[in-house]
């Protein structure tokens, strides 16, 4: 009993080395996914690049601590006809490096280049980001942009969860406790789709305040035939703002366009910090919007010129 | 003696064991039976300590102790750390206890100390050491702190005023109320930290048999901590040691006398083995002192001609939670803010505020830089509004060379009159422009705003203070093998003192740089001394070396006169020995000469000389001697975005002689990413209550590879008259104009809009804010 | 809640070729083993959370950020120190070229960096500089400015270019 409401008991929290906790390197597949059903406060370890800070700080405290780097069956990376298969470990560096997404999926070559620093690349995976689903996070986006599918395993089976229905909230996804990402399938743009990944950070690696990608295709006439874009910073998720996709159909890909979808870009709701505002977010996304369709439009274009 | 080594950019002996990873940090340093320590700290800014509840943490295996405040010795408990800087004006000299005694006052004060055999364990402990905090308000912006009712950062002070004093010449009032012009600006600049690479760190030994503390500690300065720790535990001189070893960066705030350096003693002495502390990066955000917030308002009047009639304002500045350093920031911005203008008339209030945050000492530029934006912010005022250059405005007010020394009239924080000794303001400005471009300026931005870019110019003057007092010392000894050895007071944080004090030495004793090994900062190998800040160390301890190697080569042909019975005037010193001029082959080896020194057991000293082939000098200047420089900084703003890039930067730099180039080049250019980082992304955040929100890196924004622009150097020379070797210092200079250089050409790329910028750091957010519809840009 | 047993395992791991077998507490950091279980202080603790750099090693010759990995994570593997890089107590010309080109002040970023730069020059022999400066972007430094850390690793580039 300590004394009376006014008085709380509380305890420092300048904290930064790792609490104790039982460490697991499982080497397959099927062992991970045991463990994740028989432990409880377990946390998956992948490239690190985002747990550990938080283990560091304490800000995540697992009893378990579930390291997938040596399941090597989760690190694949394959072209198959007009999609992208991506084992949930495997680097963002490979990814980088890779001549068959940097030809066929441009978009994540780009948004790649924007992610953290060399370092961080080298051991960060696909899955992992995906996984602590920061709101800025460029491959959250990415992955958003292209409408991918994720696939989660558990004792009780595998389940495909569409990108759109993954965010559950701030840093949270759908996966149960018991489930682990095993990878995903990616559908590949056109091959004459224009693409573009612009975002706005304070640095150069820093999480993005906001970001915008897209994809325009344009058809015969050469007006807008497709267009995705996926909005980062403004929510808990990437957001795929379907009336302005569906208001570029049909469009000539040149100011009039740019500058209404960017407009009403600028609408969305967006959240706020410390630091950035909802107003300067918003006025972000209205940019970026514009840069983002005006450059895959002149991608696009210069596909079509061949 | 020849100049062989002064003013060569001689690779640095510092190096190889540096890049070899054989550098020896205070986290480095092991020693036998060493424990580890963590700290419980408040995780308010402001609460009444109740109860502490140890036991969780002590049944943990490996834990050894658990200090709170009742645990500490009497001695230790009954009084404040020391005020290094006493000043009459400081109405409340509150400094804080070695822990919180009845309440904290910011977030991260220690409340309790854990002892444990590992940092890990000390963690898990800390993180069970269960404090009864009574919250109070607490105070978070030092403007509301000074309105009436406002909560008291301190619980039972009179106010929230620490100190409160003029800065004033001549008569403002009359200059004001007869001027053409007047115009006035408010400005606010944020709070931001050292933050260098290495964190702090100390670690403590207790010798039970001699009664005696060693404390090895990442500081400034070891002398001025052994004085505190003397004061502190209330010792004798032979009872405490301090060494300082290889420091990872320092920028002010490790001069300090921390509370967790007392903790780390008592407990070293209560558990009889030494215990090791090392800050990790979150404390280093709450507990690391740091700098500003300052709020300026400020007036300048000018006549129809833009001269200068007079200045005046009030500066609110904020201590944090106690004074630990005095009044000593808040003086030397106020101090700063003529620089290379002649002010007939200032006059400055200033006020030092106490808030719930952790305190604010001097860091890099340690006030000046404040000062320089205000007072560049007015200039480019008065240029805005009478229409003219920026340049011409700057031209009609600087004081020349041929009126040097100039009185300022008003008194710098050594006590001491603020007399400019040397410097050319009208040439450094007129070379910075030249280096930059400046006429070429109004092409680049036409150029640019047709294609849609928008490009500014902007340049900064200061004047710094450098060399200050008491004084720096050195002892330069040559051993009976002929090896020769430095000792010095001085601290160095990067700033190569084992090259550059080394070089001088050389010089003098006729021998090569390598010939002689510079020892720091350790207090049983030179009995007094003062630390490594404020630009002073080149002109204090090198010019003790230059005297005290002048008496050791004075010495040495003195003994050698006597072996070789010839005339000391006919004598010289090189390579090593004293030759004969003229004759070079009749030498003595300093070898030699130094074995005669010290004498032999049993046989009277020949010639009556007094032993050793040593001498300690302790260089006192009298006063400041004033560095000077000019900053251009030319940006693109983004106005979409508000991002600022800076595409060139060019620095005029005037430290008088220079010892080292390399070296001083990569002090300016260090201070200037300092500057880059104040201007435009560094801000400690906190929410109302005094939390700190920008607890790590990536809310922090430090400036990293692609934010710092390359910088072209200029440099001036005008030496000293106040120092032998004609130096001052170099250290400081690279941040002090840069601030209000690059604010400056921010809102000059802003001009078509009208936008005005009155704080620092300016963010893209910001710029966007005050941009308003024209940051729609395209989208509009 | 500390458990009074702590989670240990044996890792056998080899450091700048020579191979140590040790028993660490998993939540044992890399770059705290390597400071203090094998007394190779030249990797720095700058941050703990992934941003400063000064604790950058090579991983199977890839850079990594020791204080985001543990010590057995590394089982197997090879580290690669800034205690590693000289041969022979000789400066190799990356770090010749440091201390050439005064690239470092207070020392404390310059492992850090040179690991970083170690693994990028080896995959970048030829680099300008700005894409030096994008790659330094991963690694603080207080001191320098960086002016001179990118002038060092230009120089490093032509000596070694040049079969320095």
């Amino acid at each position: 009993m300590l004394g009376c409401t006014r008085h709380r008991c509380e305890k420092t929290h300048n904290i930064m080395k790792p609490a104790p906790f039982t460490y697991h390197d499982p080497s397959s597949l099927s062992d991970a996914v045991d463990l994740l059903a028989r432990l409880d406060n377990a946390r998956v370890l992948a490239g690190g690049q985002s747990l550990m800070p938080m283990i560091n700080f304490r800000y995540a405290m697992p009893d378990h601590l579930i390291d997938l780097n040596n399941v090597s069956e989760l690190a694949y990376l394959d072209c198959e006809g007009d999609v992208l298969r991506v084992g949930a470990m495997t680097r963002q560096r490979d990814l980088e490096f890779s001549a068959e997404v940097r030809s066929r999926c441009p978009v994540m070559t780009e948004a790649l280049g924007h992610v953290g620093h060399r370092q961080t690349r080298n051991r960060g995976t696909l899955g992992g980001s995906l996984c602590h689903f920061d709101p800025s996070a460029e491959l959250v986006n990415v992955t958003a942009l292209l409408g991918g599918m994720l696939h989660a395993e558990s004792k009780r089976g595998r389940r495909d969860i569409p990108m759109a229905d993954f965010g559950a909230g701030y840093l949270t996804t759908d996966l149960s406790p018991d489930e682990l990402l095993v990878g995903l399938t990616l559908p590949l743009p056109a091959t004459g789709d224009g693409h573009a990944f612009v975002e706005f950070a304070r640095r150069r690696g820093d999480f993005a305040i906001v970001a915008c990608s897209a994809l325009i295709g344009l058809d015969g006439d050469g007006n807008i035939g497709n267009a995705a874009i996926a909005l980062s910073g403004l929510a808990h998720a990437p957001v795929r703002p379907a009336s302005i996709e569906r208001g570029l159909m049909g469009e000539k890909p040149a100011h009039a366009a740019f500058k209404a979808a960017a407009a009403e870009a600028g609408e969305l709701d967006a959240t706020e910090d410390a630091y950035t505002n909802a107003a300067y977010r918003r006025h972000l996304a209205r940019v970026l919007t514009y840069r983002a369709l005006e450059r895959a439009a002149a991608r696009a274009l210069e596909k079509l010129n061949g | 003696m020849g100049a062989k080594w002064f003013g060569a950019s001689v690779r640095r002996k510092e190096d190889p064991a540096f890049l070899r990873g054989k550098g020896r940090y205070i986290d480095d340093i092991k020693l036998p039976d060493m424990l580890h320590a963590a700290f419980v700290r408040s995780p308010h800014a402001h609460a009444r300590i109740g109860r502490i509840v140890k036991s969780a943490a002590l049944a943990i295996p490996g834990v050894y102790a658990v200090l709170a405040y009742s645990d500490l010795p009497d001695v230790v408990r009954r009084q404040m750390l020391p005020l290094l800087v006493p000043h009459p004006s400081i109405s409340q000299p509150l400094l804080p206890y070695a822990l919180a005694k009845d309440e904290a006052c910011y977030v991260g004060e220690p409340v309790a100390c854990v002892v444990a055999e590992n940092r890990y364990i000390a963690e898990d402990a800390a993180q069970l050491v269960e404090v009864e905090y009574e919250p109070l308000p607490a105070v978070n912006d030092c403007r509301a702190a000074l309105e009436p009712g406002a909560p008291l950062a301190h619980t039972g002070s009179d106010s929230n005023v620490a100190a409160e004093f003029p800065v004033s010449v001549g008569d403002t009032d009359s200059a004001f109320r007869g001027a053409a012009h007047v115009f006035r600006e408010k400005i606010f600049q944020h709070r931001g930290g050292p933050f260098s690479m290495e964190c702090r760190g100390a670690v403590a030994h207790y010798e039970a048999a001699t009664q005696s503390h060693t404390l090895y500690v990442a500081s400034q300065g070891s002398h001025r901590l052994k004085r505190c720790m003397l004061d502190m535990f209330e010792l004798g001189d032979n009872q405490v040691r301090v060494v300082t070893p290889d420091v990872g960066g320092g920028f002010g705030p490790k001069g300090s006398y921390y509370p967790e350096y007392v903790n780390i003693a008592v407990a070293a002495m209560t558990l009889n083995r030494p215990v090791k502390w090392i800050e990790d990066r979150r404390e280093n955000f709450l507990t690391t002192h740091q700098e500003r917030d300052q709020f300026w308002d400020a007036e300048i009047a000018v006549d129809g001609d833009a001269k200068i009639l007079g200045v005046r304002g009030r500066l609110i500045h904020e201590t944090g939670a106690y004074v630990p350093w005095g009044i000593v920031l808040p003086w030397i911005s106020a101090t700063t803010v003529p620089g290379p203008y002649v002010i007939p008339n200032f006059k400055l209030d200033v006020v030092s505020v106490f808030t719930n945050k952790i305190q604010t000492t001097p860091v890099r530029g340690a006030g000046r830089p404040e000062a320089v934006v205000t007072m560049e912010r007015l200039m480019d005022r008065v240029a805005r509004e009478l229409k003219l250059d920026p340049a011409e405005v700057r031209r009609r007010n600087f004081i020349r060379p041929e009126q040097m020394p100039y009185e300022v009239g008003i008194i710098f924080r050594d006590g001491r009159p603020v007399t400019y000794d040397s410097g050319d303001y009208p040439a450094s400005q007129a070379a910075a422009l030249e280096a930059a471009d400046y006429a070429g300026f109004a092409g680049r931005r036409e150029a640019a705003r047709r294609e849609g870019r928008y490009l500014g110019i902007g340049f900064a003057n200061a004047v710094e203070a450098t060399g200050i007092g008491p004084y720096e010392g050195a002892t330069v000894r040559v051993s009976s093998t002929g090896k020769i050895a430095v000792y010095t007071g001085a601290a160095p944080q990067g700033q190569s003192h084992k090259t550059t004090l080394a070089q001088i030495a050389a010089d003098q004793l006729g021998v090569g740089f390598e010939d002689v090994t510079v020892v720091t900062a350790d207090t049983a190998i030179i009995p007094m001394g003062i630390g490594t800040f404020s630009s002073r160390t080149a002109v204090n301890a090198g010019s003790s070396v230059h005297l005290a190697a002048i008496e050791v080569c004075a010495k040495a042909k003195q003994i050698a006169a006597g072996m070789m019975e010839c005339s000391e005037q006919d004598l010289e010193l090189a390579d090593g020995f004293v030759r004969l001029k003229g004759a070079p082959e009749m030498k003595r080896s300093l070898r030699e000469i130094a074995l005669k020194s010290i004498g032999m057991p049993g046989f009277s000293m020949a010639g009556g000389l007094p032993p050793g082939l040593e001498h300690t000098a302790y260089f006192a200047p009298d006063r400041a001697t004033y560095s000077n420089g000019t900053h251009v900084a030319e940006v693109e703003v983004d106005i979409e975005t508000g991002s600022a890039k800076i595409l060139r930067y060019t620095v005029t730099h005037d430290c008088g002689r220079v010892i080292n180039p390399m070296v001083v080049d990569g002090q300016v250019i260090g201070g200037v990413a300092h500057g880059v980082g104040n201007a435009l992304l560094e801000r400690m955040v906190y929410d109302d209550n005094a939390q700190p929100i920008s607890t790590n890196f990536g809310e922090y924004l430090m400036p990293l590879a692609t934010d710092v622009p390359h910088v072209d150097l200029v440099h001036l020379e005008t030496p000293s008259p106040l120092n032998p070797l004609g130096l001052k210092g170099a250290g400081e200079g690279g941040t002090i104009p840069a601030i209000a250089a690059i604010i400056s050409a921010v809102e000059n790329a802003l001009a078509p809009f009208g936008v005005i910028i009155a704080e620092a750091p300016i963010t893209p957010q910001r710029i966007v804010e005050l941009l308003g519809e024209h940051a729609l840009g395209r989208t509009r | 809640m500390a458990d009074s047993m702590a989670d240990t395992r044996r890792i056998i791991v080899t450091v700048n070729g020579r191979t140590y077998a040790r028993d660490v507490e998993t939540r044992m950091t890399l770059v705290d083993f390597l400071r203090h279980d094998l007394d190779l202080t030249g990797t720095h603790v700058g941050c703990e959370h992934g941003v400063c750099g000064a604790c950058t090693v090579l991983l199977d010759g890839r850079s990594a950020r020791a204080c985001l990995m543990l010590a057995v994570q590394c089982s197997g593997r090879e580290v690669t120190t800034v205690e590693g890089l000289a041969v022979d107590e000789k400066l190799n010309s990356l770090q010749q070229a440091f201390q050439d080109n005064h690239g470092l002040q207070c020392g404390f970023c310059t492992p850090g960096m040179l690991m970083t730069l170690s693994e990028f020059l080896r995959d970048h022999p030829d680099p300008s500089e700005s894409e030096v400066r994008e790659v330094l972007s991963g690694n603080l430094c207080r001191c320098t400015g960086y002016q001179a850390i990118v002038a060092a690793a230009l120089d490093a580039a032509r000596r070694i270019r040049e079969g320095a």
